[in-house]
């Protein structure tokens, strides 16, 4: 098994047509994602890569295709809109790859979102990766194995990195999740660790943090509370200076709140060990899973 | 993106809050004459992208306008937090009866827009939610529907209990706070303080607001308020080129693609004893341009004793940068050393290149920076 993604799902890519979308959605098909269907209005009826038909809508895309996932690679001018065309259309699973999206573009968009039913992960995110199962997104498909290991992020390469070092010890993972380095986000910390909770394949998880919000501290009092499977934290930025935006819309300290160091603490409260180094996580994970 | 408080003051004047007149001057003379025109004493602020102006000694009263011109001389040209004061906003002083607090920010963890009203006004929020919470009122912004007008009148009548004629207007001044915040594409707007005058009219005398950057592809006039003269020229010119760079203090220069992973390549940096230089971020998509302006950019730091590049390829192509780094270095002569650590896609294509180049790449990033933190202390 795997959370939110498995060989069943059935995948629209939303600006399949783009640079990026195009590029991604090769990659996501030689990785054996099924890609049913692709969105880029004023191309319906035309094809991609001479296999996958191109829609107007995603509306079209689901009734013709039966896809219950979609992948966003439009431009952040559009992206908020085309996270509620998703939503609206009756997929179950969003994840929105594009990043600068207008935080008051998002809020409205999260809430719709909800009121749908759907999950949204991201934006600003890698995306998602079942390794074995489906990729949707853009991490890289070479760097992960099928494994018991369950992976929540906010970054993209710091992930990699990760995910990589955990890979080359054999520590293989059951679905790696990158929920966005912005400050409103669909699926967070909390919502990730329940899944990794219920899926019976996992048996560690993995939970890569940052400096800005409450985001950590608030999954590290849920983990002590209800998540009985080992975690294995990090935080990334203890050298910031505050009150500057390091690359992630998210990623910022404000006045006092939001510092690598807060999170840190607030984890090992709450029993979750942290990792001082990226390349410390294999070896934590591994006394947790034998511990 | 932060703008003064004299843009900010305009953004709120023109959605119909009540701003006190007064100008922003560049030289004593025009300080002057601001005050002349005021026709009354005047307060003559410095005008910088950093907190606590009044204890560096970046505000003061003047009774005349020679007094103005010798205030506005004695601010100009001054440092406050490393930032050089280049301009001066002049306005009148106000006789205070109270001073209250009003904000609306963007919360995280609620996804909705939070106004908040306190009555502590004039000093630091952060201190009055530490120390008597209970003197902060809140009210959430469902975004489905937009701010209701009892939600401002709730919060206004928590400001000014007992008083309607002080809550009507500050139910007035808290609605077009949130239509300046739609207007502008904020992420957060702070009036500190909203004073009471003499004669019980409530006015916005300070102004604090931060523009999402995301808003500014539409936002025109918006990003025309940016003033690259209050930052540093390094972070400008990375902005250009599509990269996120931040100068820091220490010496080891940092080129790391991804915003988590150039953290977490600072982080080790010291968890090694060294100090990042700066923040560096070449982003997704790589070109071999984007790596040379990465270069000029650390290089032109003066206090950078050994550069570290950090790049985990996924997109970003490790050939691309090798490619980057060799143009680069054949432009400008590289006065310290190098460590070039990187790994994933098209490595060994990289690796090549910068061997034939007469470069050494890495593999394994913790090697990378112990090295690069050794090469900075000799």
């Amino acid at each position: 098994m795997a959370i939110f993604a498995d060989s069943n799902t059935r995948v629209v890519v939303q600006g399949i047509t783009g640079r990026d979308g195009s590029f991604h959605t090769r990659q996501m098909m030689e990785y054996g994602t099924k890609v049913v269907a692709g969105v880029t209005p004023g191309k319906g009826g035309q094809t991609f890569a001479d296999a996958v038909p191109i829609f107007d809508s995603v509306e079209a895309a689901v009734r013709e295709e039966g896809a219950n996932a979609s992948v966003i690679y439009v431009p952040a001018a559009f992206a908020a809109g085309a996270i509620c065309e998703a939503a609206d259309s009756g997929v179950e699973l969003i994840v929105c790859i594009s990043e600068g999206i207008p935080v008051l573009d998002m809020l409205r968009a999260t809430r719709y979102v909800a009121d749908s039913g759907a999950r949204l992960i991201g934006p600003n995110c890698p995306g998602m990766i079942s390794p074995g199962k489906a990729k949707l997104g853009i991490i890289p498909g070479q760097i992960v194995e099928e494994g018991p290991v369950g992976v929540i992020s906010r970054s993209g390469t710091l992930t990699y990195e990760v995910v990589w070092a955990l890979t080359r010890v054999g520590m293989g993972q059951s679905s790696c999740i990158g929920i966005g380095g912005d400050p409103v986000i669909g699926t967070n910390f909390i919502d990730c660790l329940d899944a990794f909770e219920s899926d019976p394949d996992t048996e560690a998880i993995v939970l890569i943090g940052e400096i800005g919000g409450t985001d950590e501290q608030n999954a590290a009092r849920h983990i002590k509370e209800k998540i009985s499977k080992p975690v294995v934290g990090f935080v990334a930025g203890q050298t910031a200076p505050p009150g500057r935006r390091m690359g992630h819309a998210g990623a910022i300290i404000s006045g006092s709140s939001g510092t690598a160091e807060e999170k840190i603490a607030t984890f090992k409260e709450n029993g979750v060990e942290v990792a001082a180094r990226p390349v410390d996580m294999p070896d934590l994970v591994g006394r947790v899973l034998n511990g | 993106m932060n703008i003064h408080e004299y843009q900010a003051r305009e953004i709120f004047r023109q959605h119909g809050m009540p701003v006190p007149p007064g100008e922003v001057a560049t030289t004593p003379e025009e300080a002057e004459k601001i005050a002349k025109t005021l026709g009354t004493g005047v307060v003559v602020k410095a005008q910088v992208h950093a907190g606590g102006r009044g204890k560096a000694g970046g505000v003061k009263l003047a009774a005349t306008p020679a007094e103005a011109r010798e205030a506005a001389g004695k601010i100009l040209g001054m440092q406050i937090k490393g930032l050089t004061v280049t301009k001066v906003l002049v306005s009148p002083v106000e006789e205070i009866e109270h001073e209250a607090y009003v904000g609306a920010i963007v919360d995280r963890a609620n996804g909705a827009v939070v106004l908040m009203a306190s009555p502590e006004g004039g000093i630091d929020i952060e201190e009055v939610a530490a120390k008597t919470p209970e003197l902060i009122f809140k009210e959430t912004v469902d975004p489905r529907y937009g701010l209701l007008p009892h939600q401002a009148s709730r919060l206004a009548y928590k400001l000014y209990a007992g008083d309607p004629g002080r809550a009507r207007q500050a139910a007035d001044i808290i609605t077009k706070l949130y239509a300046s915040m739609l207007g502008a594409g904020a992420s957060l707007l702070e009036i500190n303080p909203l004073i009471t005058t003499k004669s019980g009219e409530l006015k916005a005398i300070d102004a604090k607001m931060n523009i999402d950057d995301n808003e500014l592809f539409r936002r025109t006039t918006i990003a025309e308020l940016r003033d690259v003269e209050a930052e540093a020229p390094e972070e400008v010119k990375a902005r250009a080129q599509g990269l996120t760079y931040i100068k820091l203090d220490g010496n080891v220069g940092c080129c790391v693609n991804g915003a988590g992973l150039a953290m977490a390549t600072m982080d080790l940096v010291k968890y090694y004893g060294g100090e990042p230089a700066n923040f560096l971020d070449i982003g997704g998509s790589s070109s071999p341009e984007k790596v040379v302006t990465a270069i000029e950019i650390i290089t032109s730091d003066a206090a950078v004793q050994s550069i570290l590049f950090n790049i985990f390829g996924g997109i970003t192509r490790c050939d691309d940068v090798a490619n980057g780094i060799v143009e680069a270095t054949k432009e400008i002569e590289l006065k310290v050393p190098i460590t070039i650590r990187l790994t994933g896609t098209n490595e060994d294509e990289a690796v090549k290149i910068l061997e034939d180049a007469g470069f050494s790449a890495m593999t394994d990033m913790d090697e990378a920076v112990q090295k690069a933190v050794e090469l900075a202390k000799n």
